[in-house]
């Protein structure tokens, strides 16, 4: 009887460890199929950092591209500082640079930006921005690459994932009842998204000399982004290593006292 | 046992014995955490008492700091919290241990939970020790609740809609408690203003509830693996050096698994909409709670009726308020119940099983595998424990603790 009791028992505990194993199998089965392709970034891993040099190109694509449509409004332009540049590049960068402001006597005016202001946003206020753009403000960038699962490598797929109508299969036609000025990008969810394809090749001029390619642009403005998401990373990190040495040291004496301390009940 | 810890101390320091002789704080720390008569075969389990502890204070720490540079405002909340991250300086750290904190003061404190359910800590005495400890979990699930709003990203908000919704299950008065409970008719400004003030108070009364969880144990001792209470001073070593040593080993480990997460992945336990901002207009395709809920959440949306599912979901919490006396079997330690021994996993399989429901939309066979999961929750203590303690024969119990551990060392 005890027996009989005990198997069923382990019978019921290996039937749902099995089920919860096939459950994840499906699930991952069935999104990998929008899954965006897995790169690999120079931030990964406990020991990565942002490329300067591609998160400065990235501050170009932002500025030249996304920020015709998309605010950065959680950071300054002194902000950009922290990509290598020096104070007086920076206000290179930003020259041309209109803000809005109150003059004097309180009327509204543009002045040219500081290093102190926060980023210019397109559109002067959310309503603005909806209606620029078909009746959905196009979000602000500060927080994108955090603000979704597998960021860097989603974003990316976004921005080179377009696929032309002509090149569309009469199924996925059908299926998502797209029409010809639909814009369908794979990685989006439910495919259509409002917003066109944002980069092309050689939609901006690299200084470096860099070959501006779709794929380059496109991981460049992601690196941006990254860097603009969790500006602290790197210390995080370098802080990370040296707190966990010091706990390993820490608990390895721990271990030792407690040894040593117990050595006459054992 | 509390009484037997001997003659009282005399301090050498004159200062310490004058103010030990008018508030005997000293004493007491002697008594309590030094000569305290503690069973001499804890295993690693017993540790989680004091990571618990830990990451209380932890909690209360770092959220004070986080306090002083958050602002609870609709309109500022979510760009209050990036300013910590961004402009503050060692924000970023502050707020990822806080954030990162909380995943890992829940899961120290589930494997308390378990730990005791497996070797019968509940059992009498410890009945009432046992219940503040439900109460405690309790006040930290509320707790964490108000806590996730207060960013007010996406899921702050929609989860608040969702939990607070949850009483308008209740007939006739349940529309008016929650649009007392949100101080308007919607979730609003002064929402987020009651959840941060609760947010700022429960802790300290989880302060005191787990003082008064710690004077209950303190009263008979721990429980220990062998679920028999100690017979003599050979059973026993004094809590400090050799408990005060293993704990703070174990805590070491502990933070090094959490410092882990909180340097090296700090968003991997949340949800990537939170760094939305909340919009009240934009309903997330897939609202889930923090992980630490998802078997709750599970419970909740197993049962196909509203006010069904809110009292299963409280049901479930519940039982556990009843379990010392759910439980009939006298033995306390599974490791002499030869049947209960086996089902104690099964139910921690069942509860992974169910928050893997929960973070699941609530479709296809994850419904009836959800429905499945509540099923045995309940009947693991309303049927199971009552009747097991009468059918199972437990193996003989060893005559004292020094004489198990004794022979386990010889064999």
């Amino acid at each position: 009887m005890r027996r009989t009791i005990v198997s069923a028992a382990i019978a019921v505990a290996a039937l749902t460890a099995g089920a919860v194993a096939i459950a994840a199998e499906t699930v991952t089965a069935s999104e990998t199929e929008q899954d965006p392709p897995h790169l690999h970034w120079h931030f990964d891993g406990p020991f990565g950092t942002y490329d300067r040099a591609a998160a400065q190109r990235g501050y170009q694509v932002y500025a030249e591209v996304c920020s015709a449509c998309h605010s950065l409004q959680l950071l300054a332009y002194r902000n950009l500082m922290e990509l290598d540049l020096t104070e007086n590049q920076v206000k290179g960068l930003i020259k041309d640079i209109q803000v809005p402001d109150l003059s004097d006597d309180g009327q509204p005016i543009e002045r040219p930006a500081r290093l102190s202001d926060s980023f210019r946003k397109p559109f002067p206020n959310p309503a603005a921005a909806a209606a620029a753009n078909n009746g959905k403000a196009p979000p602000d960038l500060s927080v994108m690459i955090k603000a979704r699962e597998d960021g860097p490598n989603y974003v990316h797929g976004l921005l080179t994932g377009y696929v032309p109508f002509d090149k569309l299969t009469p199924e996925q036609i059908k299926e998502f009842s797209v029409v010809k000025d639909d814009n369908f990008n794979k990685y989006f969810p439910g495919h259509k998204i409002g917003m066109p394809p944002p980069l092309a090749d050689d939609k901006v001029q690299y200084a470096d000399g860099t070959k501006p390619t779709l794929d380059q642009e496109a991981s460049d403005v992601v690196q941006f982004l990254a860097w603009a998401s969790e500006p602290h990373m790197e210390d995080r990190k370098r802080t990370g290593v040296r707190v966990i040495l010091f706990l390993l040291a820490m608990a390895g004496l721990m271990y030792a006292v407690k040894r040593q301390v117990w050595s006459d009940k054992h | 046992m509390a009484s037997s810890h001997g003659t009282p101390p005399v301090f050498n320091n004159k200062v310490i014995s004058w103010i030990d002789h008018r508030l005997p704080i000293f004493s007491y720390m002697e008594k309590e955490y030094h000569h305290f008569p503690t069973p001499r075969n804890f295993n690693y389990f017993w540790n989680f008492g004091a990571i618990a502890t830990v990451m209380l204070v932890l909690m209360i720490a770092t959220g004070i700091v986080l306090a002083t540079n958050y602002t609870p405002h609709t309109t500022m909340a979510f760009d209050s919290v990036e300013r910590i991250m961004r402009d503050v300086p060692s924000g970023w750290l502050i707020r990822y241990l806080h954030m990162t904190g909380a995943s890992f003061f829940f899961i120290a404190v589930y494997i308390h939970i378990f730990r005791g359910m497996y070797y019968g800590s509940y059992k009498s005495p410890r009945e009432l020790l046992w219940i503040l400890g439900v109460v405690i979990l309790l006040l930290m699930m509320a707790t964490a609740f108000m806590g996730y709003v207060l960013p007010w990203g996406q899921m702050s908000f929609w989860g608040a809609t969702v939990i607070t919704s949850l009483f308008t299950a209740i007939p006739v008065v349940g529309d008016s408690i929650t649009t007392w409970l949100w101080g308007g008719f919607a979730i609003d400004n002064p929402t987020l203003n009651r959840f941060y003030a609760l947010h700022y108070l429960l802790p300290f009364v989880i302060v005191g509830v787990v003082a008064l969880h710690v004077v209950a144990l303190h009263v008979h001792g721990s429980n220990n693996p062998l679920g028999i209470e100690p017979k003599g001073p050979q059973d026993t070593v004094p809590f400090h050096p050799y408990y005060t040593m293993k704990d703070g080993f174990g805590v070491t480990v502990f933070l090094i698994v959490y410092a882990g997460f909180a340097f090296f992945a700090p968003n991997y336990l949340g949800d990537a909409a939170n760094y939305i901002p909340a919009n009240p207009l934009v309903t997330p395709t897939h609202i889930v709670p923090e992980w630490y809920f998802l078997p709750f959440y599970a419970i909740l949306r197993a049962i196909p009726d509203k006010l069904g599912g809110v009292i299963a979901m409280f049901g479930s919490i519940a039982v556990l308020f009843i379990l010392p006396w759910l439980d009939t079997s006298r033995v306390r330690s599974a490791t002499f119940r030869p049947i209960y021994k086996w089902f104690m996993p099964v139910l921690v399989i069942d509860v992974i099983m169910l928050g893997a429901c929960g973070a699941h939309p609530p479709e296809g066979f994850w419904v009836p595998l959800a429905q499945v999961g509540t099923l045995y929750y309940f009947f693991h203590f309303l049927i199971l424990l009552p009747v097991l303690g009468k059918i199972e024969r437990p193996l003989p119990l060893p005559p004292s603790i020094a004489d198990a551990v004794l022979k386990k060392k010889a064999g």
